[in-house]
């Protein structure tokens, strides 16, 4: 684990009226497990939005190595307009991230490549399910199953397991740590339920207004989180 | 009855209309642009209007102003919350320019029925030509660009995450809608469009789960109706679009009961 992926160098964003990262060093090497931690509001949304490059910095840099090409990123946000009467069924729906110009039925090879995508995150059997009507956590592996189809180098969980019940939250992201050590994927995610972030992840940058911190998970005892939130 | 030349046209503009309105419709449906659709039916009457009233064909007329204000109400689309109120004015305006290229044309009433009732035996076969290009245009596009369309429509979420050009596809998509209504209006008219490009779809994804799956329902339905609307009202002499209504009714709602029967 100490080739480098992303690295963040004095980066800054603010917008007209509010500063919201302050010269944010970080250096995420592959097979990471990180986990960015902070209240509402401190800036962990406009980090992600600066790594999915739907933002540029004010000052610093954000280099993916060798280049932003060769990483492809999966994200899983944490909303989606699923109702009760959505129609596509969980295979249906993962397999829409092959989007492509060309004809229009999935390839053999494709539709092989969504069934194994299944199996990995455990939607197999259940995969010919309406997504509307699934539990809020076969939704999320559903979100995770899609975004894992482009085979990505970095996955970020964007609050992806907020509106979740306790074992739906464990079930998850036991998965993504199994993909995560299994095949080196470099995991970001984004939480700001401590207890989770300490239980899975192997680092931690912890953002507060104008401020970060990071370190090894172990690290972030819960006096350390009282004190950054206090500064 | 299929010895008669204006009803072989009417089979075979029916037949095509049934197939573009299942396709379109499964979109329209999954983009939440029921709406939006029956505007573009009004701006379609406003269109033929002025077709009538240039001495146009009035399909000519109709694909100019589907065409047009597809890409305007795009535009003024951007905003959601501006939408439905952008939408209510231009529908307005649309109904008030038919009514007015109408009476200046001074054309007589059954050419507005014609229009917006629809009409089994107005349709010669140089119309059913035009038709069969632009539905044949329209169904390439939507090949071409299917597995974009599918992502964007069914998970803009995803879509946007992946990067896809959603505001570009939003565009084709409107213009690819503004030929099928006109197409589409041939028969069924412009008030009652809406029906096949919304009904059937909207039944269709009861029954099946996947995009392909709803296609082929949706299709089926269309077919349905429009063949058994255009024979009973070659029996009865009623207006082919009441028939066609009723169909697409009874399987809309009969859908919403097999729902409820499996909940």
């Amino acid at each position: 684990m100490t080739e480098s992926l992303l690295q963040l160098k004095h980066l800054s964003f603010a917008f007209p009226d509010k500063l919201v990262l302050k010269d944010l060093n970080y250096d995420l090497k592959r097979g990471e497990f990180l986990s960015i931690v902070g209240e509402n509001g401190v800036g962990k949304t406009t980090l992600m939005r600066l790594i999915l490059q739907e933002l540029k910095p004010t000052s610093g840099t954000l280099r993916f190595i060798p280049n932003r090409q060769a990483v492809p990123v999966g994200y899983v946000p944490q909303f989606r307009n699923i109702d009760a009467e959505y129609p596509l069924s969980i295979q249906d729906f993962v397999g829409l991230n092959f989007a492509k110009i060309g004809v229009p039925w999935l390839t053999s090879k494709e539709r092989q490549r969504v069934n194994k995508i299944l199996a990995e995150t455990k939607l197999f059997d259940i995969r010919r399910r309406p997504l509307g009507q699934a539990s809020g956590g076969e939704k999320q592996k559903a979100y995770l199953a899609q975004s894992l189809l482009d085979k990505p180098s970095l996955l970020i969980l964007d609050e992806s397991t907020a509106s979740l019940d306790p074992v739906a939250k464990t079930e998850l992201l036991d998965l993504v740590k199994q993909i995560n050590q299994e095949q080196q994927l470099t995991v970001i995610f984004v939480t700001h339920d401590i207890p989770l972030a300490r239980h899975y992840a192997d680092h931690y940058l912890f953002l507060t207004p104008g401020q970060y911190e990071a370190g090894n998970i172990s690290e972030l005892t819960n006096e350390k989180v009282g004190e950054m939130n206090d500064a | 009855m299929l010895s008669y030349p204006f009803m072989q046209n009417a089979y075979m503009a029916g037949t095509l209309i049934a197939i573009i309105s299942g396709i379109m419709g499964v979109f329209v449906i999954a983009r939440n642009m029921s709406f939006l659709t029956h505007t573009l039916s009004e701006i379609g009457f406003a269109g033929a209007a002025f077709g009538i009233f240039m001495g146009w064909q009035p399909l000519n007329g109709m694909l100019l102003f589907t065409t047009i204000s597809s890409i305007g109400v795009g535009e003024l689309g951007a905003k959601s919350s501006r939408r439905e109120n952008s939408i209510t004015a231009i529908s307005a305006l649309a109904i008030g320019l038919g009514i007015l290229f109408l009476s200046l044309a001074d054309s007589n009433a059954s050419y507005a029925t014609g229009i917006l009732f629809g009409s089994v035996i107005g349709i010669s076969r140089a119309n059913v030509v035009q038709m069969v290009i632009l539905s044949v245009s329209v169904l390439v596009v939507v090949m071409v660009i299917y597995r974009y369309l599918k992502f964007d429509s069914f998970d803009p979420v995803g879509a946007q995450v992946k990067g896809l050009w959603t505001r570009t596809l939003s565009v084709v998509f409107l213009v690819l809608l503004a030929f099928s209504v006109s197409v589409a209006a041939q028969i069924v008219g412009s008030l009652l469009i809406f029906i096949l490009l919304t009904l059937p779809a909207a039944a269709a994804k009861y029954f099946a789960h996947t995009v392909g799956k709803m296609i082929n329902v949706a299709v089926a339905f269309s077919l349905i109706g429009v063949w058994l609307g255009l024979y009973l009202s070659y029996v009865t002499n009623w207006p082919v679009s009441f028939f066609i209504a009723v169909i697409e009714v009874i399987f809309y709602f009969s859908a919403l009961v097999y729902q409820r029967i499996r909940a």
